[in-house]
């Protein structure tokens, strides 16, 4: 991945940096400039809620080639508890015991490597509470 | 708005084409639809085609496509709207000739997918989905329609063996076209034993890579009535919608917004409702995809999609017959190419020409063609006149 492209996107990914709606409100993760709501461009920059529920998920046993070395692996579905839903990886769970509706907190992990000399990338992946 | 009428139609047979090149199939379907429609040259034209750049590392179809078909300097577009592209062509060419514009307009769709790996294929086809924060994350396609599954499976009570039976509807009505990749009958035991892709879906809950093309000719009623020598069909309503890209951005998981909304648009113009429908082509490009599009399109309660298609409602002979072509399970599902395809069978049957896998007295069809996770949608309806 060309490095502006990774940099760009590191709030998000290293700090969970989202757009709040000063107008209705309304939490975008990534932010955005324009609400879809209420038309608004007045945005406050927060924090996501580390903890959520998953509402549904997946295990993924065909990987694309950067992730083949992690498979099988579970990727949900998340609401966190501030509404905000997301998608990422479930780890260190039981491939097999996972629930729709079973708690999980965000970490900071290591996403995938880009090769021997490639970037490391990291972000934000789940794990049961 | 004039009225526009479906004059022509062109496909060759679909499957892993090694032997030709993306120009080759294109211009074979296009010459067939042509020569089908009885036209002496065309006004326009507009090609579906989602990534023949990471497929062919070709781009500029609009000009390589008119070039090797022979009608430069015609005006040529290539859309895109992964893989509902073909289904917007068809939008793009009935808007051209419905305003005046252009008389007669082919409309192709094509995608040459196995000159790249697996891997090739599987990177280019989740360009579909958002880059950043759900392919990064390491989803694959599979993995989206496979978590539509399990919250339609949690929400409603829809069963491993209800997805099966969609793909063993699919692959036995494709075992009546001679241009299916996967003509092949199957059973649900062979779909809920086959190799898991991403839980809970199969390999053969998924549609497969393929190269291919199909094209028609659009034409205005009017001129169409001399030229054709076909029964005439028109397209009497053609909808589009837009959702989210991300999955995980929508309110609900097992909801098609999109198609929802396309739907609704071309059901009033068309002034239609579900009931009035003969057969429909939709895009089930994993099984799940196929239950939540017919009770989006309002043909089965919403989460009854499962319990219908197991009761043989969607089946050849039973109420509405869905993907009589196959569809893109056992058809194949060369990306751009599928929503033209669509329009192709539903005209097939309109004009009885369906053979051994014709809907008795078919007189309204709608096709429904669907991109990425359901983030663009467009819904046609088309009438024997």
């Amino acid at each position: 991945m060309p490095s502006p492209r990774y940099w760009r996107e590191i709030p998000q990914r290293y700090r969970l940096e989202a757009g709040k709606c000063k107008k209705c409100g309304k939490v975008y993760f990534p932010p955005r400039i324009i609400c879809a709501e209420c038309k608004s461009q007045e945005f406050e920059t927060i924090n996501l809620q580390r903890e959520g529920k998953i509402l549904t998920y997946t295990i993924i046993r065909v990987a694309p080639s950067q992730f083949v070395d992690q498979a099988p692996y579970a990727m949900g579905i998340v609401e966190l508890n501030d509404g905000v839903k997301i998608l990422s990886q479930i780890a260190d769970c039981e491939l097999d015991k996972l629930e729709i509706g079973q708690k999980v907190r965000i970490e900071f992990r290591k996403i995938y490597q880009e090769g021997e000399a490639g970037i490391i990338c990291y972000g934000y992946k789940c794990v049961p509470v | 708005m004039r009225e526009v009428a479906i004059i022509g139609l062109g496909m060759n047979k679909w499957g892993e084409l090694w032997e030709k090149s993306l120009r080759d199939i294109f211009t074979e379907a296009a010459l067939e639809a042509i020569k089908d429609s009885g036209v002496d040259h065309i006004d326009s034209m507009y090609v579906g085609c989602m990534s023949s750049g990471l497929f062919v590392d070709q781009e500029h179809l609009a000009s390589l496509l008119a070039d090797y078909l022979g009608v430069t300097p015609i005006p040529s577009a290539r859309v895109e709207s992964a893989c509902a592209s073909g289904g917007l062509a068809v939008r793009m060419g009935f808007l051209d000739v419905a305003s005046g514009m252009s008389d007669i307009v082919l409309v192709g769709g094509v995608e040459k997918m196995t000159d790249v790996s697996v891997d090739g294929a599987t990177f280019a086809l989740s360009t579909a989905a958002d880059q950043e924060y759900e392919v990064y994350q390491g989803i694959t396609f599979p993995g989206l329609y496979a978590m539509m599954a399990r919250a339609h499976m949690h929400k409603y009570g829809t069963t491993r063996e209800q997805l099966a039976q969609v793909a063993v509807k699919n692959h036995y009505h494709g075992s009546m076209n001679p241009l299916a990749q996967f003509p092949q009958r199957i059973t649900v035991d062979n779909v809920v034993k086959s190799v898991m892709v991403a839980d809970p879906l199969r390999i053969l809950d998924c549609s497969p890579i393929t190269d291919g093309a199909a094209a028609v000719i659009l034409c205005s009623l009017d001129l169409a009535k001399n030229i054709s020598k076909k029964p005439l069909i028109k397209i009497i309503g053609s909808g589009h919608a837009t959702d989210t890209i991300a999955l995980h951005s929508r309110n609900d998981l097992t909801e098609l917004r999109a198609t929802q909304r396309a739907a609704e648009r071309a059901y009033k113009m068309a002034n239609k409702k579900p009931e009035d429908i003969d057969l429909v082509e939709v895009h089930d490009c994993f099984t799940i995809a196929e239950i939540c599009v017919i009770e989006t399109l309002g043909f089965v309660e919403k989460g009854k999609g499962g319990k219908a298609t197991e009761d043989g409602i969607t089946t050849l002979g039973g109420k509405i017959p869905v993907n009589t072509s196959g569809g893109l399970k056992s058809k194949g599902h060369p990306v751009g190419a599928t929503g033209v395809a669509q329009v192709v069978e539903i005209v097939k049957q309109l004009r009885g020409e369906a053979g051994q896998r014709q809907v008795k007295n078919a007189k309204v069809g709608m096709t429904q063609n669907m991109g990425g996770s359901g983030g663009s949608t467009l819904v046609h309806i088309m009438e024997v006149v």
